[in-house]
């Protein structure tokens, strides 16, 4: 299912080139803020919270999750270089299925590790906060990652989509409009994280069991799905 | 032996179509796709590699289907005519990682390397190629697992004359060891140095099948025109309207030139040096106008 050629393939395109530095920038930005919050405010249980579900889960994850998730297929979707994996005897779900686990660790490291170091230095991990967020970056990394790889396999223009998706849908209909956040990965992460910190500073409106399901079943079904899409890519020629 | 067989396919995009009911079969040996832009070329070697659904017909290569079948990829060596190849990797590990897709080791791809005289720059990235270089690197990541079946789109695009020579002893050789390639092309004097057997392929069309001689003949034997302008033009078209070369000539005098019209161009060219010298006529422009690959391909369609 992991072939590990085409995840060096896959590593070595999303962290090479530009996409590396946009990559890093949103992480030392979080960490600079926290730096400087901490420096002002000091230590306060109530704001590394706000700072962490405002600025690291609500924006920060999802923006790597669309770097990560749609760079790992769909640049090579569009500039045609695919074909050197599509012509070889591998299953297309296995090509998807490591791009997949690639996605999921970049966004991972570029978002789960610095909201943990975030955290840290906002409060000390007081009240348990900084893991608990964390523990909400690294299971929404997995459901963003699937997500957004999904749209790079169908949509050329899924940056655009997937930006839209985590800044209009997850950040502003999540906190507008009700019934979209029974529907967003970050609530979902969020019910986790809850269920980690306790108390009430880390709170979501879905349940934990239903927060569960929809996010392996997003999981599953977008992976499965871009498996079969790819299937029956097609390459159109120059002409 | 491998035979890749197109039977009735046809493939349109909304409604454009691209490839209309062509039926050919591609066996040993190497055959050229030839065709002007835009005839489909490109699309129907996308089918032939398995890249594009074709909407109706198949495509099966020894009986097999190609569309959808990953396993067929241990057959076929595809080389696209698209740049795009791993820009950040050097040659050496982009033929590697293609060996190891292949579940091959270093070793073919140091081999495929050496087939496509490219060692000597493996380790440069690729992004600092030049475009031969290129397209040796992609030969060579084709036929990292010694496939049976070589498909090339426009290989010969924006080489340099001595970089066309290597890749067609190469593809010669390809040949001549019994393996099934095929190229596409635009330009006549490619298909015709390099391919045993021809398919021609216009506007979507199978035109023309067969031996790159009899095609050539029908190519060479059609009716050609010239403009030419001489030091008087009315007692060269009186010379040249006698010998049965030429089938009609026109004095314009617009232009203040002649429009020939040979039917036996062999003939024709020996022909026109020959009478302007014995009757002290000096020939100032010879061209001919209708050479546009164009009016070659039409005439093919129409015989």
């Amino acid at each position: 299912m992991y072939d590990p050629t085409v995840a060096r393939l896959t590593y070595r395109a999303l962290l090479g080139r530009r996409r590396a530095l946009i990559l890093g920038a949103l992480p030392l930005l979080l960490i600079a803020i926290s730096v400087v919050v901490r420096g002002l405010a000091g230590a306060d249980d109530q704001t590394a919270s706000d700072l962490l579900g405002g600025l690291a889960l609500a924006t920060m994850v999802p923006i790597i999750g669309v770097i990560a998730g749609t760079g790992a297929i769909g640049p090579e979707i569009d500039d045609g270089s695919v074909v050197y994996l599509l012509s070889k005897p591998l299953k297309r779900p296995t090509i998807i299925f490591t791009k997949l686990i690639v996605a999921i660790a970049v966004t991972m490291v570029f978002s789960a590790l610095p909201t943990l170091i975030a955290g840290f230095i906002l409060n000390g991990n007081g009240q348990q906060i900084a893991v608990a967020y964390t523990v909400a970056a690294l299971v929404s990394s997995i459901a963003y990652a699937a997500l957004f790889l999904l749209l790079g396999t169908v949509s050329r223009h899924a940056v655009v989509f997937g930006l839209v998706y985590a800044l209009v849908w997850e950040a502003l209909f999540g906190s507008l409009v009700p019934g979209a956040r029974t529907l967003s990965v970050q609530q979902w992460s969020l019910a986790v994280a809850h269920k980690v910190a306790g108390g009430d500073l880390v709170t979501s409106d879905v349940g934990l069991t239903t927060a569960t399901v929809l996010l392996i079943a997003v999981t599953v079904l977008a992976t499965w799905y871009a498996g079969q899409k790819l299937r029956s890519l097609t390459l159109a020629g120059e002409e | 032996m491998t035979t890749l067989s197109i039977d009735h396919v046809s493939r349109w995009f909304g409604n454009v179509v691209a490839v209309n009911d062509i039926t050919m079969t591609v066996g040993p040996g190497v055959t050229g796709l030839l065709g002007p832009n835009g005839a489909g070329k490109s699309t129907l070697i996308n089918m032939m590699g398995g890249f594009l659904a074709p909407s109706t017909g198949t495509v099966t290569l020894d009986g097999q289907q190609v569309w959808r079948n990953e396993d067929i990829y241990r057959h076929i060596g595809v080389v696209p005519e698209r740049e795009a190849m791993y820009d950040f990797l050097t040659g050496r590990e982009f033929v590697v990682a293609n060996a190891e897709l292949h579940g091959l080791g270093a070793k073919a791809a140091q081999k495929a390397l050496a087939t496509v005289e490219m060692e000597y720059a493996q380790d440069r990235k690729i992004s600092t190629y030049s475009k031969g270089m290129r397209q040796r690197v992609k030969m060579a990541s084709a036929l990292v697992h010694d496939p049976s079946l070589l498909l090339l789109d426009e290989p010969f695009n924006g080489m340099d004359p001595r970089q066309r020579m290597q890749l067609m002893d190469l593809l010669r050789r390809m040949g001549d060891e019994g393996r099934t390639v095929l190229f596409s092309s635009h330009i006549l004097e490619e298909v015709e140095q390099l391919a045993w057997h021809i398919e021609v392929v216009v506007a979507g069309r199978h035109a023309a099948s067969g031996d790159f001689r009899k095609i050539r003949r029908l190519m060479t034997d059609r009716p050609h025109r010239y403009l030419v302008r001489s030091s008087d033009d009315r007692a060269l078209a009186a010379a040249l309207i006698a010998d049965s070369s030429t089938s009609g000539i026109e004095v314009d005098l617009a232009e203040g030139a002649l429009r020939v019209q040979a039917v036996d161009f062999g003939r024709f060219t020996a022909l026109l040096p020959k009478v302007a010298r014995d009757n002290g006529i000096r020939l100032l422009t010879v061209s001919p106008s209708d050479e546009s690959l164009e009016s070659v391909f039409s005439y093919l369609v129409a015989a």
